[in-house]
């Protein structure tokens, strides 16, 4: 089990219970929830792609007089031990603690995606295989799987990254082999087969089609889980240090002053649960919607 | 209940069954033992030279050759392997390298404290989740909405995070509670809260399902048929299927916590396994990392096979289904 099938297995049971006439009133009316969770995303979009739109001030700019000052309507979120406003600073850090997060979840999902497909399609004997390497990964709960690729690599952004993306990978592998096995036996495949059609064009044009909406859900669900993996890293000092307006790192940096300057920490770790929080939403509803076509 | 009457060949099966599930923990042991090993390996750098304090130390040739010969360094990498092997048998973990005291004495000091917290932090987990789902599941949409949001709520917070909110809080702010680890009772309370909250968030999720699906049984009819209040026909019928995933999951369960306890007891200063882990890590103590990530592979295999016993005490389905497979 892992934390990401957890959060699977409540999408699949959410939408096992609705209701039909719930279900298809929801399909033309988003729920609250989504539009605010959506709202955030694409603030954290464009914090992504053009933070000075979103900055109130220089987020390097130091400003020794106005250390440490408390949220006010000058600062939304306060200063840091060098006056620097830590807004700004937070909308300046969101591309790399996105980058960290989406690129930690690709290397997951793309190993995940590998390893499903040959148990899915390789046989009982990789497939068996394939379980057990998975059931072996599972034994390194959580973070021990990062902290010995950090070991071994040394700590670092990168190494990071790439840690906290094989630690997620086998939690992946086991969703999408799930996946494959219930598309491999559906009638439209076997019509396939029937047919004639050898088995790697079945892969590609029906597997691969079919299973594409429910790894994107799984995907945004993921998001989540690598941002605050790779910021507890961060946080732990292994991952981006402390200059870095990475949100992990600026928490890391707040620590210290966490009596006198609780903003410090209270606002970057908010950026962490909301786009956490948000990526869910948002992952549930396309869930919602992918199978409500269906 | 006539396959209660079969009674020797239901023991034979579930004796059989206990046998796979042991199998299968020694196989992820060795597994994880081999993996570990040839992961170290890959290591950059000489073993020796980190023993003698890592490449600033400046340390001789002589002095190097001797740690290798100690350690066994210069043999074959099977050879070593198999050292490695025989030794874990035995219980023997090596020496640390920064502190050259024995793994097995350093880790045996400390998992006490760290299984402590681990497990009164999934019991107040299993609390809060089994009060939070009995209370807001079938309860109509704004209830159900109420608890979803705070189930998602709870399971995004960062464990980090949350201690430094709750250290906000509760010690600087009110001062109620020390900041860090004091070995007493107040000192546990923060790290407990700290690691159950983002779990009982992912429990309740979980019981929530299967809350509704057993909510929906004839069982559940028939009892609110006899006359019993809703309230008692959840604490008295349905509580247990609410709480059967809880079982299963506690082996992921007390993995997720022992590796919140890297963050959770860096930050509280609690001296264990976690902390320990942590330090031997930004260290490079290899014989450390090795023997932490063992002892916790160990716990979470050994709780997988409790849970699976235990999940078959409390589900008689799970034994019928077993049966009918036959």
């Amino acid at each position: 089990m892992s934390e990401l099938e957890l959060r699977q297995t409540t999408i699949d049971a959410e939408i096992a219970h609705a209701p039909a006439a719930r279900r298809r009133q929801r399909l033309r009316l988003p729920r609250v929830g989504t539009i605010l969770a959506g709202a955030f995303v694409v603030f954290l979009l464009v914090a992504t792609a053009f933070p000075v739109l979103l900055e109130t001030q220089d987020p390097n700019q130091i400003a020794p007089s106005e250390a440490f000052e408390a949220p006010s309507l000058a600062h939304w979120f306060g200063t840091d031990e060098s006056g620097r406003d830590i807004y700004s600073r937070v909308v300046e850090g969101t591309s790399t603690s996105l980058l960290i997060g989406v690129t930690a979840t690709v290397i997951g999902l793309a190993l995940g995606l590998v390893l499903g497909v040959l148990a899915g399609f390789g046989g009982r004997f990789v497939d068996y295989g394939v379980n057990r390497l998975v059931e072996v990964l599972f034994a390194f709960p959580g973070l021990l799987l990062a902290l010995l690729v950090i070991v071994v690599y040394g700590p670092g952004p990168v190494t990071a990254t790439i840690a906290v993306g094989l630690s997620t990978a086998p939690g992946y592998a086991r969703i999408i082999r799930g996946q494959f096995v219930a598309i491999r036996s559906s009638q439209y495949v076997e019509a396939a087969r029937v047919l004639g059609h050898a088995r790697g064009r079945i892969i590609v044009r029906h597997v691969l089609p079919n299973a594409l909406i429910p790894i994107f859900v799984l995907a945004t669900l993921g998001i989540g889980q690598a941002i605050v993996w790779a910021s507890a890293l961060s946080y732990l000092g292994l991952g981006a240090q402390p200059p870095a307006p990475e949100w992990g790192a600026m928490l890391a940096a707040g620590r210290t002053y966490l009596s006198v300057a609780w903003w410090m920490t209270v606002f970057p770790g908010l950026m962490i649960v909301g786009t956490t929080i948000s990526t869910t939403v948002l992952g549930r509803a396309l869930a919602r919607r992918g199978r409500g076509d269906a | 209940m006539a396959h209660r009457l079969s009674g020797g060949g239901r023991s034979g099966r579930t004796l059989r069954h206990l046998g796979l599930l042991v199998g299968g923990a020694v196989f992820v042991m060795w597994a994880v033992a081999t993996l570990t090993f040839f992961a170290i390996r890959l290591i950059p750098g000489d073993p020796a030279q980190a023993i003698l304090g890592g490449p600033g130390s400046q340390a001789s040739q002589e002095a190097l050759d001797q740690v290798r010969r100690d350690y066994g360094l210069d043999q074959p990498l099977l050879v070593q392997y198999f050292a490695m092997l025989g030794r874990l048998l035995t219980g023997d973990l090596g020496d640390s390298y920064a502190l050259k005291v024995p793994v097995a004495d350093l880790l045996g000091a400390q998992i006490g404290g760290t299984l402590l917290l681990a497990l009164l932090s999934l019991a107040l987990a299993w609390v809060l989740a089994l009060a939070l789902s009995l209370v807001s599941t079938g309860r109509g949409r704004i209830a159900t909405a109420v608890g979803e949001g705070v189930e998602l709520t709870a399971a995004a917070l960062p464990q980090f995070w949350l201690a430094a909110v709750l250290i906000a809080i509760f010690s600087t702010g009110l001062g109620w509670l020390p900041p860090v680890a004091t070995g007493t009772p107040s000192g546990l309370v923060l790290p407990v809260v700290t690691l159950a909250i983002p779990l009982a968030g992912f429990l309740a999720q979980v019981m929530r399902e299967s809350l509704l699906e057993a909510m929906a049984q004839p069982f559940v009819i028939s009892a609110r048929a006899r006359g019993e209040s809703a309230v008692g026909v959840r604490l008295r019928h349905t509580i247990r299927h609410a709480a059967l995933p809880g079982i299963s999951l506690s082996g992921w369960a007390l993995g997720w916590l022992l590796s919140g306890a890297v963050v959770v007891e860096t930050i509280f200063a609690i001296p264990g396994l976690g902390r320990t882990l942590l330090q031997a890590v930004t260290l490079r103590d290899i014989p450390v990392v090795t023997g932490v990530v063992l002892l916790i592979a160990l716990v979470y295999v050994l709780m997988t096979v409790l849970t699976d016993v235990a999940s078959r005490i409390a589900d008689p389905r799970l034994r019928q289904e077993a049966e009918a497979q036959r």
